[in-house]
């Protein structure tokens, strides 16, 4: 697998990533015979799918989270009695699975319109402990008055305007500063003086911005990849200021290569810096084109609707997603994240029918290399904003 | 063994060391306390021991004396959500609790943090309530310190009812999961909620369905009349200060007579105090040992920002092998230390100042003796034997029900009485020597609360 190894010490190629959302994305995912929907809300299943995940050599797995339940597209939607009523905390759920997987990514959502950045800071630095470098985070907003209602403290009429994706802003550069309020070698445990940490070597965010304020530092030192890796999901051009500004990683929904080309281009003009690009899909996998569309058909069939999305929907064989992955893959991104239709089964072709294929193309790793995720994804670790060079 | 009465069980809880001078990060033992591995190590010991629960406490903001940060302590402490999900997948009977501040949070998203770990972990969540309420900590809050003091019981009793309430919202079989009927959840009314009181007005639907223990654990650590009136209120256990049998037996039979008054049965609230531990092969050697340890816990530059706190001003320039200072604390309101809860303790500082004179002066000591005397001294000092009879003394003769044990050393200070001294409870007949069942509340022989018979809280 030489082809492809030069330039960046990372991986060749093209990186992969799964969004895991309880049963699949399709809402009638639970139906299908392989689903275990009794088993959504257990340590077991999530462990599972993230070790298949591992198993395909996946960059990262990212976790979706909501504060409310989402069983419709249409805002306000009602109760549903045929769709999954809920999901556990995605971050406690990375943080559980982190132990039992050894390589993989994990990525879990957090909501900010309605969370205190102070705490949401330390857990995805825990995160990042506990799964040695592994840490990231998905940061979201929530504009469901529904959301809202639940914590009782915002005004309605804030979800609906761009405030929130400044306030967004906002709590990332929080989040980013007290990982960065510890330096490196702050614990001194000097026994000559007393003293357990350089104080010095400590420092106070100082954060005074529209929304909220924070003092600073965290109670948790450094995390081991510094800044865990940021993502954010945009589709338009205000969410790509704040990818661009603030993301390590940002998701993004062309719909051909064309518009690969085009949102790489307004996301990356200089060709070099600004956050790594990936392409969301939906995907509903088959053996044969013809047996993906019925699969697919089935679940429509089940759920009473057409399945629609923000992102592209690719239904197909894990071939023909290969070939689509080169050729956006050749209009600039660095990568993908596919969301499966159903789990286990979408997640499954993709690990072991389309990762093997984009071996066998030379366009993906073999084995795991690299000891942190930001490391995979070709991301330095970053210096300290506060230490004194 | 012939007894006419049946032994009570002792209960054992191992509390993850903490960010103050108890714990000794100089011994050569002392390893990090922010890597994982510490955490795995301690709670395997603990469950290799079987102990009822791991604890990890909490503090949101780092401590600070004449306004810098506190460095002479251990500093630095992990998320208690994300560290014990991690651990629920390392261990499989361990309880796994935590504190979590019921000012800088919300109860929706604690609630759902609570349930989601109690499934994670199949029924061994535990949740530490605590209502720290000073402006300090709420700097690092978009809430701020808004809550008056005089007010955090109540927003603590009003934080837990909801999340309570939330828990309740699933009450259990409503997941039917159907695959050919389609039909998911039964219950069209599962997870909805409505609650309004003085502190929040929240409406929705709780997303997690009903966790394996219904609710977590409830613990409380107030000594206070509304501490313990809360506990007696709401608690599954209260923890407390009170290591020794007639201050023990004091404060158990206190917040066990508050109980009925609530409609709960005695052992519906265990009563756990902190208790710290030294062994030895002798009782010789382990008083030998634990003077050793006291050193170490309060170095020379300890004992000065100890005395600092009670004097209320800088007192750098005293050599802490010298004399108590000859001036005064100085009145009023405590401004030197900052996001600790000892210094309120010191009611009366010149009254206090002058007791710590008058030990001085009787037994000749120094500053730094001085405040080895006075404060925190080991509970259990001795050899195995002479450590298990007294634990097993001190709950068999209502002082307790069992000990939160607090190890001075990370992350192995606790594997010499799970070698030593658990064996000799288990010969006892007093601990148990196998898990019963796999929830926190089987360990605590809780029962597990049936939803729609949660009580309003008391006004306040």
């Amino acid at each position: 697998m030489a082809k492809g190894d030069a330039g960046m010490a990372s991986a060749p190629g093209i990186h992969l990533a799964v969004a895991l959302e309880g049963a699949g994305w399709h809402s009638a995912a639970w139906r299908e015979p392989r689903a275990r929907p009794g088993d959504l809300f257990t340590a077991g299943y999530w462990t599972d799918l993230v070790t298949e995940a591992e198993r395909g050599l996946l960059d990262f797995v990212t976790i979706e989270d909501s504060l409310g339940v989402r069983s419709s597209h249409e805002p306000g939607a009602e109760f549903r009695a045929d769709r999954v009523p809920g999901r556990l905390d995605a971050v406690l759920v990375a943080s559980r699975v982190a132990p039992r997987t050894d390589h993989i990514g994990l990525v879990p959502t957090g909501i900010v319109t309605h969370t205190e950045p102070f705490h949401l800071s330390k857990a995805i630095a825990t995160l990042d402990y506990v799964s040695r470098g592994r840490g990231g985070w998905r940061a979201q907003v929530a504009r469901r008055p529904a959301d809202a209602a639940h914590f009782g403290r915002r005004d309605p009429g804030v979800l609906a305007s761009e405030d929130l994706l400044a306030e967004a802003g906002d709590y990332i550069e929080v989040v980013r500063r007290l990982w960065d309020s510890w330096e490196d070698d702050a614990e001194i445990r000097d026994v000559a003086t007393g003293r357990f940490i350089d104080r010095d070597k400590l420092h106070y965010i100082d954060f005074a911005g529209e929304w909220f304020s924070v003092k600073g530092p965290s109670i948790t030192p450094r995390p081991p990849q510094g800044q865990p890796l940021v993502t954010v999901l945009a589709h338009a051009a205000p969410a790509y200021r704040l990818a661009q500004r603030s993301a390590d990683v940002v998701f993004v929904t062309p719909r051909d290569a064309g518009d690969a080309r085009a949102i790489e281009r307004e996301l990356r003009p200089e060709g070099e810096g600004g956050p790594r690009v990936f392409a969301d899909l939906v995907v509903f996998l088959g053996d044969t084109a013809a047996e993906a569309a019925r699969r697919r058909d089935r679940l429509d069939e089940r759920a009473g609707e057409d399945y629609s999305s923000d992102a592209l929907v690719f239904t197909g064989t894990a071939g023909e997603l290969a070939d689509l992955v080169l050729e956006w893959a050749e209009a600039g991104l660095s990568g993908f994240r596919l969301r499966p239709a159903a789990l286990p089964d979408d997640l499954e072709t993709i690990t072991r029918r389309l990762v093997p294929e984009l071996q066998l193309r030379g366009v993906f790793r073999t084995d795991y290399a690299e000891r942190s995720l930001r490391e995979r994804l070709g991301l330095a670790r970053p210096t300290n904003r506060y230490a004194e060079v | 063994m012939t007894t006419s009465r049946r032994l009570k069980q002792i209960h054992l809880a191992a509390h993850f060391p903490g960010v103050n001078n108890t714990t000794v990060w100089s011994d050569p033992q002392s390893g990090s306390h922010i890597e994982f591995e510490s955490f795995v190590r301690l709670a395997k010991t603990a469950e290799r021991a079987k102990f009822d629960f791991f604890f990890l406490a909490e503090g949101l903001r780092l401590r600070e004396q004449a306004g810098r940060i506190y460095d002479l302590d251990v500093v630095g402490r992990p998320d208690t959500f994300s560290v014990l999900a991690a651990l629920a997948a390392v261990t499989e009977h361990l309880g796994l609790t935590g504190t979590i501040n019921s000012t800088f949070n919300e109860p929706y998203e604690v609630a759902r943090q609570f349930a989601s770990l109690d499934h994670l972990s199949g029924g061994r969540a535990g949740w530490n309530v605590v209502t720290s309420w000073d402006a300090f900590t709420g700097e690092n809050f978009r809430r701020g310190g808004f809550l008056p003091e005089d007010q955090r019981y109540a927003r603590a009793k009003a934080f837990l009812h909801t999340a309570q309430e939330l828990f309740d919202s699933w009450r259990g079989g409503e997941l039917v999961a159907d695959k050919e009927s389609g039909v998911f959840v039964a219950d069209a009314a599962a997870g909805e909620f409505a609650h309004r009181d003085a502190h929040f007005d929240i409406t929705g639907r709780f997303t997690v369905p009903r966790a394996p223990q219904g609710r977590p654990v409830i613990l409380q650590a107030g000594d206070s009349e509304e501490g313990r009136e809360f506990a007696a209120a709401t608690a599954d256990a209260i923890f407390s200060r009170h290591g020794t049998l007639e201050a023990g037996q004091e404060f158990y039979a206190d917040v066990k007579g508050r109980l009925a008054r609530y409609g709960r049965a005695r052992d519906d609230l265990k009563v756990l105090p902190a208790a710290t531990f030294v062994l030895a092969d002798t009782d010789a050697e382990a008083r030998e040992r634990a003077a050793d340890v006291r050193r170490l816990q309060v170095s020379g530059q300890t004992a000065i920002r100890f005395a600092e706190q009670l004097w209320n001003r800088d007192l750098s320039a005293y050599d802490p092998d010298g004399p108590l200072p000859e001036i005064d604390p100085l009145p009023g309101e405590n401004t030197i230390a900052q996001g600790r809860a000892s210094v309120r303790m010191y009611r009366d500082p010149v009254g206090t100042a002058r007791q710590w004179r008058e030990l001085a002066e009787a037994r000749g000591l120094s500053l730094r003796e001085v405040i080895i005397e006075v404060t925190g001294r080991q509970t259990f000092i001795g050899s195995p034997a002479t450590v298990a009879e007294r634990i097993d003394h001190l709950v068999q003769h209502d002082a307790s029900d069992g000990f939160i044990l607090v190890p001075h050393v990370t992350p192995g200070g606790l594997d010499e009485f799970a070698d030593t001294v658990v064996p000799l409870l288990q010969e006892r007949g007093v601990f148990r020597t196998e898990y019963s069942g796999p929830t926190l509340r089987d360990h605590l022989g809780l029962s597990t609360p049936r939803p729609g018979t949660l009580r309003a809280p008391a006004a306040s």
